[in-house]
């Protein structure tokens, strides 16, 4: 019985050792080391202004929640993401097939493509708040004329991979051009369309802050901006996690499982 | 399922087909010369070496290749409507993401596929239980009769085949050859058939016509007067076959040399 018990134990501790070694826990840990290296790092700072404790910026995110709306911010940024990435999407693909399929439109489009990839995010956005005036619209068409020509590059690599071997079946059994664009075409570019809306998202909602601070009144950037000039790093960091948060939840509550579903014929 | 109303001729008579070719492919002459009719309903078999320009006729009558000197003609007892022409390529091109069912009904127009012929087709050639699978979890027969179905589901005037059953194993081979024949005499329609297997061409077509190296021209034009039903493996196939060939042996030395990978009948 001494020896079952000890051969128990011994297994017991083989399965929490391999579980350790899991992704989950191993997600965990990494999750857990950033906590500690952050605490540990705000005994250098006494005063607590400069880094403040992770404890005090939950803190803060909660005062932030419940009395200086914090979510109507958040929603007001988040719009703007949503408005900039589905404008930056819709045109971008429209874009890059155009210059994938056809040879003459890519020769005319592509230098005015080069100029806009390597024009910087704050030049277009300084233009468009200059020529538009300090808009809304400014806002949004700064951000997606940044984000257009990272999905052009994207999509017009996917239209060029195309099989045309499938395009030739839709034409010899004289499938209609709708269903051959939507069922023929438009699935070979899917994981090049989710390729390019992964990237988009995460590079939107940054240029999406820059924005704000340079000419909203309202928005994450907005506030990161005044608690920069406040000086309150809390807020700041309070911000920061309240996004990340949501960022997390699009990417995993929207992004895979449209991914999963865009692929579950493999 | 009911006779086709629906059944076209065709008349082939293409001057001259050439590729222009790239810096990295030289320019060539496919066909030259290439003229033959095919009647309402004939079987008929195309048999020639590799790189002999079948698979170009073939894109030329399925309307997908028109820069060509010369023509094509499809032409059927009713002149309503362009007759429907279906084409079954040498791989099964079926859609990846599509499952197996809604691979047949999108070629299909809405009537015919609220009628559920597709699925018709498919539980005949016994793919009724694959209907919602996707068609890489099939097996390579099991893909070319999804293929086939495709082929038949828009009850074609006219039916175009590439060497559809190259790379398969013998008896899945024979099995596709007699659900090709079995959906043929159901619905009637003409044929044509590239090969370059002998015995294939002998077991199937109503007739043969043997191709010269490109840029390629007819050589022998050879009725095959077989009884149907026939058998892949009886003695029958391979006597026609050394007829034909002690007869025209010279001629055909060019066309039917490359029968050796069989996939029909050993010689």
């Amino acid at each position: 019985m001494a020896v079952g018990t000890v051969d128990a134990a011994a297994s017991a501790w083989e399965r929490l050792r391999r579980a350790a070694g899991g992704p989950a826990a191993l997600r965990i840990f990494s999750f857990v080391l950033l906590l500690g290296v952050w605490s540990v790092a705000t005994l250098a700072d006494p005063s607590g202004q400069v880094l403040p404790a992770p404890w005090v910026v939950l803190d803060t995110l909660w005062y932030h929640l419940n009395e200086e709306g914090l979510l109507y911010h958040l929603s007001i940024t988040l719009w703007r993401v949503a408005a900039a990435f589905f404008g930056a999407m819709v045109i971008g693909v429209a874009l890059g097939i155009l210059m994938g399929a056809r040879r003459r439109a890519d020769i005319i489009l592509d230098g005015w493509h080069i100029l806009f990839l390597n024009m910087p995010a704050l030049v277009l956005i300084i233009l468009c708040y200059v020529w538009f005036g300090l808009t809304e619209v400014a806002a949004i068409v700064a951000v997606a004329l940044n984000k257009i020509p990272n999905v052009v590059v994207t999509v017009r690599e996917g239209t060029r991979a195309v099989d045309r071997e499938l395009l030739d079946v839709a034409r010899v059994f004289r499938v209609d051009r709708r269903t051959t664009f939507l069922r023929f075409f438009l699935p070979q570019l899917y994981p090049y369309i989710m390729a390019a809306a992964r990237g988009g998202i995460a590079l939107i909602w940054k240029i999406v802050l820059v924005v704000e601070l340079l000419g909203r009144s309202n928005g994450v950037g907005f506030k990161l901006h005044e608690f920069f000039q406040l000086f309150d790093i809390a807020a700041v960091l309070a911000y920061t996690l309240s996004f990340v948060v949501v960022m997390m939840v699009v990417e995993y509550g929207v992004m895979a499982p449209l991914e999963r579903r865009c692929t579950r014929w493999r | 399922m009911h006779p086709v109303a629906v059944t076209a001729g065709l008349t082939v008579d293409i001057r001259r087909k050439r590729f222009a070719g790239d810096g990295r492919t030289p320019p060539h002459t496919a066909i030259e010369n290439l003229q033959f009719d095919v009647p309402v309903g004939q079987f008929c078999c195309l048999l020639g070496p590799s790189g002999c320009g079948k698979t170009t006729l073939l894109n030329i009558a399925a309307g997908l290749d028109s820069e060509v000197d010369g023509s094509v003609d499809i032409h059927s007892e009713s002149t309503q409507t362009r007759p429907a022409v279906s084409y079954m390529f040498q791989t099964p091109r079926l859609l990846p993401w599509m499952s197996v069912r809604d691979n047949v009904d999108i070629v299909l127009a809405p009537p015919a596929r609220a009628d559920g012929r597709g699925v018709k087709l498919l539980e005949r050639m016994e793919l009724g239980s694959y209907l919602d699978a996707y068609p890489t979890r099939l097996s390579g027969g099991q893909r070319r009769r999804v293929a086939l179905a495709r082929a038949f589901a828009i009850r074609p005037a006219l039916l175009l085949l590439d060497e559809p059953f190259v790379s398969l194993d013998q008896p899945v081979g024979n099995r596709l050859r007699e659900i090709l024949l079995d959906l043929w005499q159901a619905q009637p329609t003409t044929v044509l058939f590239v090969t370059h297997d002998l015995n294939e061409a002998i077991y199937l077509g109503d007739r043969i016509l043997f191709l010269s190296q490109p840029p390629s021209s007819v050589v022998h034009d050879a009725a095959v007067d077989l009884p149907r039903p026939r058998n892949p493996d009886s003695p029958v196939i391979n006597t026609f076959r050394t007829g034909l060939l002690d007869r025209h042996g010279g001629l055909l030395a060019g066309a039917a040399g490359s029968t050796t990978d069989s996939g029909s009948s050993t010689p």
